[in-house]
């Protein structure tokens, strides 16, 4: 059943990934505001529909 | 605010490829739909099998499993992702080119699988049954996937990364690792090949995927879309976004570990299934947090849910959401699972996440995001709602009565005579009792595609009354960066560097071609040996893999559990010492017909070789489909010296140099099986070359290494 020590290394891997990625997160100020996220993103962009020379 | 904030830039949003994979993600819905109801039938009508190889249950139902998952939802995914990732990030995708390998990739492994399935092309393991050369494909497919989607994260003109796009993200990352490491595999030739592991270890990584799969293909993604979608639709901020937080971190820790509750009671290691037991349990907490902050997001908008079928469809896609998930818990329960496994309670189960998440989800999704693209609205309200009643009750229909057959099954299984007799010891009977219910949930099933078809008529009508707008121009205001941290971090370096990204993702593939040798090397010392337990001969490798080729798996399981009912009926338990030659291990998830381990010698030959010319013969009333195809098939042993290489490699102890005696031996046991059954009268020209006679070797193999000491026990 050494499968099972592979198993448990990878997906510690990928937890301790994780891990990193949340610590991220927070440390950056992505979880700094937890209310208007949700609010902003309802607003559409304003369209600019005529001009397609960018 | 310097002046940063204040200058516009004008960039378009890319409509065309959303519109693309809507259409796909239709197309194969109807299709895979459509399969799914075909099997469905054959289980009421085996002369839905046509009497073609092609057709028949066995080979059809990973193209079903394969088609919904892979096909409809994964175009569901690839629209809904490519959709709002531009929009939050308020950028266009990283590159169009990259769009367009995405999209014709994606369709052109669907096309590969549709093809390759029903030839009976398949390593046998459920939801990855394709074959090598396919797997390669997904795998620089969604590394493409994964570049554009990163390259658009960096290129953002928005700071924050919304909730959905950690669950886009949290896909990406698992479903890499999980496919990489579920496919390793050496090839025997260019459309077959042997897994790494072999009986209770594949079982183990088969599981792992099976189940991440499920988490992190079927739920994730389509989580980032309710989290993105359902407020959109309802115009309402989503309920609490620091729950959606909390649901998306504590979701991805505890998923990756569930895995082994698909094989409680089996010959995996109790304490491995306890684990992934309590794991399935602690899921209930972030599944239910996610489903409630979905539905209370409509806290105050419930007039709007009357009237909307877009709303409507989201409620109930996000209430299947939170049955499924607490029925999944409840499944991995010991007790529970005694009885539900192997039966239709499973299958009833997947489909209200499948029907009722997936499906109902990517339909109010599409409602909500045509219109849009086309810059028009929907062509009929009423006819969405129409859909909407249609498919919901659908969804009662199709689950409701695989739940009643499978409780009614397993009971009758189980059911013991007052004298210590099992009361239904004919399993055949106990299938008979369910038909009428498979019956009803054909028809369920048939409501379902009704419902698409109805759908798939309103886009059309909402497409010819709009023009598309292939590219959306709108401007927003560069990204402005936190300035929050303590001089420079030094992911923002990483985020800024597209090609370091590159780096340090082909580093990360490297690690996973690391983890493909590693195996190899512990692999001797990882088998747990019974003394009489020996390798396939190679016409009984054969013969297995015609079983593989036929899907057999997809309706015979082969592990008895270790319950005084499954003694009984099928003869001692399964020990993982008895799989250490299967690979791949074929202990199956669904009993629609009896179990196999111990059929060796069960049975004469000749009663095998009438059954497979036509189950009926031997069996009346049984719904297996005939395979007559065997009979008249010569077997093709040009592989026979390649295949034993494979499993030298991977560690059979076979005999150096074996490989070029094995045809010899392998016609000797032909001949023998083929002298039994002319003694019994069957005849034919060139019998003992047919694939009948391996399939026969094979399945007087099964189980029968360890009946001999039983045997002499009982002498004694």
């Amino acid at each position: 059943m050494k499968i099972i020590l592979l198993l448990i290394v990878i997906s510690l891997l990928v937890a301790l990934g994780f891990l990193v990625a949340f610590l991220w997160a927070v440390r950056s100020g992505q979880y700094d505001d937890s209310c208007t996220p949700a609010i902003r993103m309802l607003f559409e962009d304003p369209q600019k529909q005529t001009k397609n020379n960018g | 605010m310097d002046s940063q904030t204040t200058q516009l830039e004008r960039f378009a949003y890319d409509n065309a490829i959303v519109r693309n994979f809507a259409y796909a993600t239709a197309l194969w819905g109807f299709v895979g739909m459509l399969v799914g109801l075909l099997i469905a039938l054959q289980l009421v009508f085996p002369a839905l099998n046509f009497g073609m190889a092609e057709t028949t249950f066995g080979r059809l139902r990973p193209l079903h499993t394969n088609a919904v998952i892979f096909a409809f939802v994964g175009n569901g995914i690839f629209m809904g992702v490519y959709y709002s990732l531009q929009r939050l990030l308020k950028t266009r995708m990283y590159s169009d080119v990259l769009s367009k390998i995405n999209f014709w990739g994606w369709q052109s492994i669907i096309v590969a699988a549709a093809i390759t399935l029903p030839l009976g092309i398949t390593s046998s393991h459920e939801y990855a049954e394709l074959e090598w050369p396919i797997d390669i494909a997904i795998a620089l497919v969604w590394v493409v996937f994964g570049i554009n989607m990163f390259g658009t994260i960096f290129k953002r003109r928005e700071e924050h990364l919304y909730v959905a796009i950690w669950f886009y993200i949290a896909t990406w990352v698992t479903v890499t690792i999980l496919h990489v490491f579920k496919n390793l595999a050496i090839p025997v030739s260019m459309w077959e090949s042997y897994p790494a592991f072999a009986g209770v270890q594949d079982a183990l990584v088969q599981w792992w995927y099976g189940h991440n799969a499920v988490a992190f293909f079927l739920t994730t993604p389509y989580l980032g879309l309710m989290y993105y979608f359902l407020p959109k639709a309802a115009n309402r901020p989503v309920f609490s976004y620091r729950l959606s937080i909390i649901h998306f971190w504590a979701l991805i820790f505890i998923y990756i570990w569930a895995g082994p509750h698909h094989l409680l009671y089996t010959s995996l290691p109790d304490w491995a299934q306890s684990l992934g037991m309590v794991f399935s349990l602690m899921l209930i907490a972030p599944s239910w947090g996610g489903m409630l902050n979905g539905l209370l997001t409509l806290r105050g908008a419930w007039d709007k849910v009357r009237t909307d079928p877009i709303l409507k469809m989201m409620v109930v896609a996000v209430t299947a959401y939170g049955m499924s998930t607490f029925e999944g818990p409840m499944m991995s329960i010991k007790a529970y699972n005694a009885i539900t496994h192997y039966t239709d309670i499973t299958v009833g189960h997947v489909h209200i996440g499948a029907l009722g998440w997936n499906g109902m989800l990517t339909f109010g999704v599409m409602y909500w995001l045509v219109p849009r693209l086309f810059n028009t609205k929907l062509y009929s309200v009423k006819l969405a709602n129409a859909h909407f009643w249609l498919a919901t009750s659908a969804i009662l229909f199709y689950a409701i009565p695989l739940y009643w057959a499978g409780f009614t099954q397993s009971l009758m299984w189980k059911e013991f005579t007052p004298d210590g007799f099992l009361v239904y010891g004919n399993f055949l009977e106990t299938v008979q009792q369910i038909i009428p219910m498979y019956l009803i949930r054909a028809l369920g099933g048939a409501m379902f595609i009704g419902g698409l078809l109805l759908m798939v008529y309103n886009l059309i009508k909402t497409v010819a009354q709009g023009t598309l707008v292939p590219d959306e121009w709108v401007e927003a205001p560069a990204r402005v960066k936190h300035l929050a941290g303590k001089g420079e971090h030094w992911h923002r370096w990483i985020e800024n560097k597209p090609v370091t990204m590159l780096v340090g993702a082909t580093i990360v593939i490297m690690i996973g071609g690391l983890a493909e040798i590693l195996p190899m090397a512990i692999i001797d010392e990882n088998i747990p040996k019974i003394a009489s337990v020996q390798p396939y001969t190679p016409l009984e490798l054969q013969g297995r893999d015609l079983y593989i080729r036929e899907g057999c798996v997809g309706c015979h399981s082969q592990m008895i559990r270790p319950f005084r009912s499954e003694t009984e009926r099928y003869g001692a338990y399964s020990k993982s010492g008895e799989f250490i030659y299967d690979q791949p291990f074929l202990w199956g998830s669904k009993r629609t017909g009896p179990d196999l381990h111990r059929v060796g010698g069960k049975y004469p030959d000749s009663w095998h070789y009438n059954h497979m010319l036509d189950p009926v013969i031997m069996s009346p009333g049984s719904i297996m489909p005939p395979y007559p195809w065997l009979i008249t098939n010569d077997l093709d042993t040009t592989s026979t010296a390649a295949k034993i290489r494979v499993l030298q490699k991977l560690g059979t102890p076979y005999p150096e140099g074996y490989d070029l005696e094995a045809n010899e031996d392998l016609q000797r046991q032909a001949d023998e099986v083929a002298k039994r059954l002319r003694a019994d009268g069957i005849d034919g020209e060139g019998l003992e070359r047919k694939e009948i006679v391996a399939l026969i070797a094979y399945l007087q193999r099964l189980g029968t290494d360890i009946k001999v000491p039983e045997k002499q026990r009982a002498a004694k």
